[in-house]
């Protein structure tokens, strides 16, 4: 039987008293690139602020298995050190912290109790991520955030995704807003995560960037619940027909 | 970035301990008045001049009010009846740490002082409440020419300068805690460096107030004549004690012609001092003159470090840095006055308030008539962890001057949600996401210090935010 790494058992979330996720059924296997579709407004972002503790974002019913055991009661940073990664569609700036020096506490973060990296080790690490996502080493020095355009603030989500290693990697519409180059390297930079022992949701609007990665399974999410699933083909189907007919399907069921 | 939190969480204010087993050579009576004026200049064998200077001093302390715009809640609560004016722990100054009786040894040792002169400093003097009881400066400097000494040494040795200068950037009636100083002071520095001597390695006097309802009044000059550069450290700590304790020193820095003095004070005192200091410098023509000025401790801080820009090209640099907890008000700022065309001035403020705790930025900058060519950029930068907490913000400009470019920007922000979930969404605790991110908002000043003392400041916000949550 293959290894589920996220299962989410009929999941409702709300923000206030306002319901956006209404009854989400999801299972993503370990080694497997599944993407989530839907339209703007249809609760993609905020499926992703559930999965990672976002206090504003309350699940009133169902539950979220990661790795095994229900983490509805743990901090966004246990989750994180369970192996959960959030790439940012908006990251925040953190002003006065290096990117370097982020890196390095989320890593000791990591490492508790355990020896830390070498400074050499560390050094080695940073700039082989920032040369397969094509960053500008100096981006180490910089301030987390502070003044990057879109497209630096999406290679750097990129690059703590690929430092950190998570098990289970949510890309939070990381194509948006991108040009074709920009697009292809950070989609190189997601085909880098796919692992036997490694999980990727990525979470789009447009079909354009399942172009470059191929997912194994796409999820279409309308208004709140999963309207239909399907193999790699789906995508296209949507790219051709947009979400029109599905939602039209969807009212006259 | 300090996170050994384990090992830090158990402590509060390390500098609490205090030392119950020195014996005082000499101890005033609480109060002040002329007598007590009169016994610490003869005690200090004082010339004529500086006595009748003192008198002169209490008298316009005891006429002058408090000032009006001030936090009068706290500062009422000071009974200057109730307080020592003057303690001295040791008939002697060491010029080595052997010489200094051993309890307040200790009291260092366990500061760091003596490690840190070993490592990387010039000189250290080490005042303990009233009086200095070490001070020492490096060979090569004391060979360059480099005075670096307790002050009232230098008015024994070097009576002419000090004559000339001392009270002329800051006179005793500039305000009631200047005059105050100037009827009592003991302690503090005098530094004179001479024409074109670069002192390469800062040097540092470090402040201890030891006893329990202690008036602790340092007076610090330094001269830097032209072409020359120091940099002078401070630091200061007091043990816990219920009830409150005076500190009111008065620095006053002479940066001649194209000279360079930076002053770097990390200022850390228990919550139950009020510390009330004026410090103000002159930069003559093309002179450099830098306050990096930090406050993380004392229950009331009053500070407003002014360069008076004399000369043609002069410039004048403020960066600090404040952090009020409960019960705590950091009222700091910085004067500009520019009397010269061609002069600029940087101010930059940041501060953190958390538990209920106030932070004021009160500052001014002044413009004289006919100084064209003035730039000024003042900046301040409020950061609030929780409600409870206020910061206020009082610039004053009075710009009586044309083609001047004056420029002034103020934030205030709050520890924002989302930018929490995010760093803690990369596997940092509350405690550990809040530190960073306040350690970061005071990295443009943190970069200034001395690796040794960054790297002090970093730890002691990682503490400061441990009682932050939960």
């Amino acid at each position: 039987m293959a290894d589920k790494i996220l299962e989410l058992r009929d999941l409702h979330v709300s923000v206030g008293d306002t319901e956006i996720i209404r009854g989400v059924d999801l299972t993503i296997e370990r080694g497997t690139v599944h993407a989530l579709m839907g339209p703007n407004g249809s609760g993609k972002s905020t499926l992703s602020f559930a999965l990672m503790g976002h206090p504003k974002y309350t699940v009133t019913k169902g539950d979220i298995i990661f790795e095994g055991r229900s983490i509805l009661d743990m901090a966004p940073d246990a989750r994180s050190l369970a192996g959960m990664f959030l790439c940012f569609q908006y990251p925040s700036a953190v002003p006065g912290v290096s990117v370097a020096n982020f890196l390095r506490n989320c890593l000791m973060a990591r490492r508790k109790g355990a020896a830390p990296l070498t400074p050499v080790e560390f050094k080695k690490l940073l700039d082989d991520g920032c040369a397969r996502l094509k960053m500008d080493p100096t981006t180490l020095r910089r301030y987390v955030n502070d003044g990057f355009s879109g497209g630096e603030k999406k290679r750097l989500e990129m690059l703590q995704a690929l430092v950190l290693q998570p098990t289970l990697s949510i890309l939070d519409e990381t194509d948006s807003g991108l040009d074709i180059d920009a697009l292809r390297i950070i989609a190189e930079g997601i085909e880098a995560q796919r692992a036997p022992e490694r999980s990727v949701l990525l979470i789009t609007h447009y079909q354009r960037v399942l172009n470059y990665v191929i997912p194994d399974v796409v999820h279409v999410l309308v208004k709140g619940k999963i309207i239909k699933e399907g193999g790699p083909e789906l995508a296209h189907e949507l790219e051709a027909a947009g979400y029109d007919p599905l939602i039209k399907d969807l009212v006259e069921a | 970035m300090a996170l050994e939190h384990q090992e830090l969480v158990d402590q509060d204010y390390k500098y609490g301990f205090r030392d119950d087993d020195v014996k005082y050579a000499f101890k005033s009576r609480k109060g002040i008045d002329h007598d007590i004026v009169e016994q610490i200049a003869k005690i200090k064998d004082e010339p004529q001049w500086m006595r009748d200077q003192r008198h002169r001093a209490l008298d316009i302390f005891l006429a002058k009010p408090l000032p009006p715009w001030a936090n009068l809640e706290l500062l009422n609560q000071i009974d200057f009846a109730d307080i020592f004016y003057y303690m001295r722990a040791s008939d002697v100054e060491g010029v080595t740490w052997d010489e200094v009786p051993e309890e307040i040894k200790r009291t260092f040792d366990r500061l760091g002082v003596p490690d840190a002169e070993r490592k990387f400093l010039g000189g250290v003097t080490a005042q303990y409440d009233s009086e200095v009881v070490y001070h020492s400066i490096r060979k090569d400097l004391e060979a360059q020419g480099v005075i670096f000494t307790d002050m009232g040494t230098g008015l024994r040795e070097h009576e002419a300068t000090v004559k000339k200068y001392f009270g002329s950037v800051i006179p005793a009636a500039d305000n009631k805690f200047a005059a105050l100083n100037s009827a009592v002071w003991s302690g503090g520095s005098f530094v004179w460096v001479p024409a074109g001597v670069h002192v390469s390695v800062p040097v540092q006097a470090y402040f201890r107030i030891n006893a329990e309802s202690m008036g602790q009044f340092e007076r610090t000059l330094i001269i830097a004549e032209p072409g020359s550069f120091v940099h002078y450290i401070e630091g200061c700590t007091a043990p816990k004690y219920s009830s409150n304790s005076l500190h009111s020193a008065v620095v006053e820095l002479i940066a001649m012609e194209g000279a360079h003095i930076r002053y770097t004070t990390i200022q850390n005192w228990y919550k139950n001092i009020y510390n009330l200091v004026t410090k103000r410098a002159v930069a003559h023509k093309n002179a450099h003159v830098e306050w990096v000025d930090g406050n993380i401790g004392s229950k009331l801080t009053m500070k407003y470090p002014a360069v008076y820009l004399m000369g043609e090209g002069a410039r004048g640099e403020v960066l600090s840095i404040a952090y009020a907890n409960s019960g705590m008000h950091q009222d700091a700022g910085s004067k500009m006055v520019h009397a010269a065309p061609n002069t600029t001035s940087i101010i930059t403020s940041k501060s953190v308030s958390k538990g209920g705790g106030q932070t004021t930025y009160r500052g001014l900058v002044k413009v004289y008539e006919g100084c064209d060519g003035v730039k000024s950029n003042v900046r301040c930068d409020a950061l609030l962890m929780d409600a409870e907490s206020r910061s206020y913000t009082y610039p004053t400009m009075e710009i009586d001057a044309k083609n001047v470019r004056i420029e002034h920007e103020a934030t205030v922000s709050k520890v924002g949600e989302e930018q929490l979930f995010y760093v803690m969404s990369r596997g940092l605790t509350e405690v550990e996401a809040t530190t960073m991110i306040v350690n970061g908002f005071f990295e443009p000043f943190v970069k200034e210090l001395p690796m040794e003392y960054a790297v002090e400041l970093n730890r002691l916000i990682a503490l400061e935010m441990e009682g932050s949550v939960g």
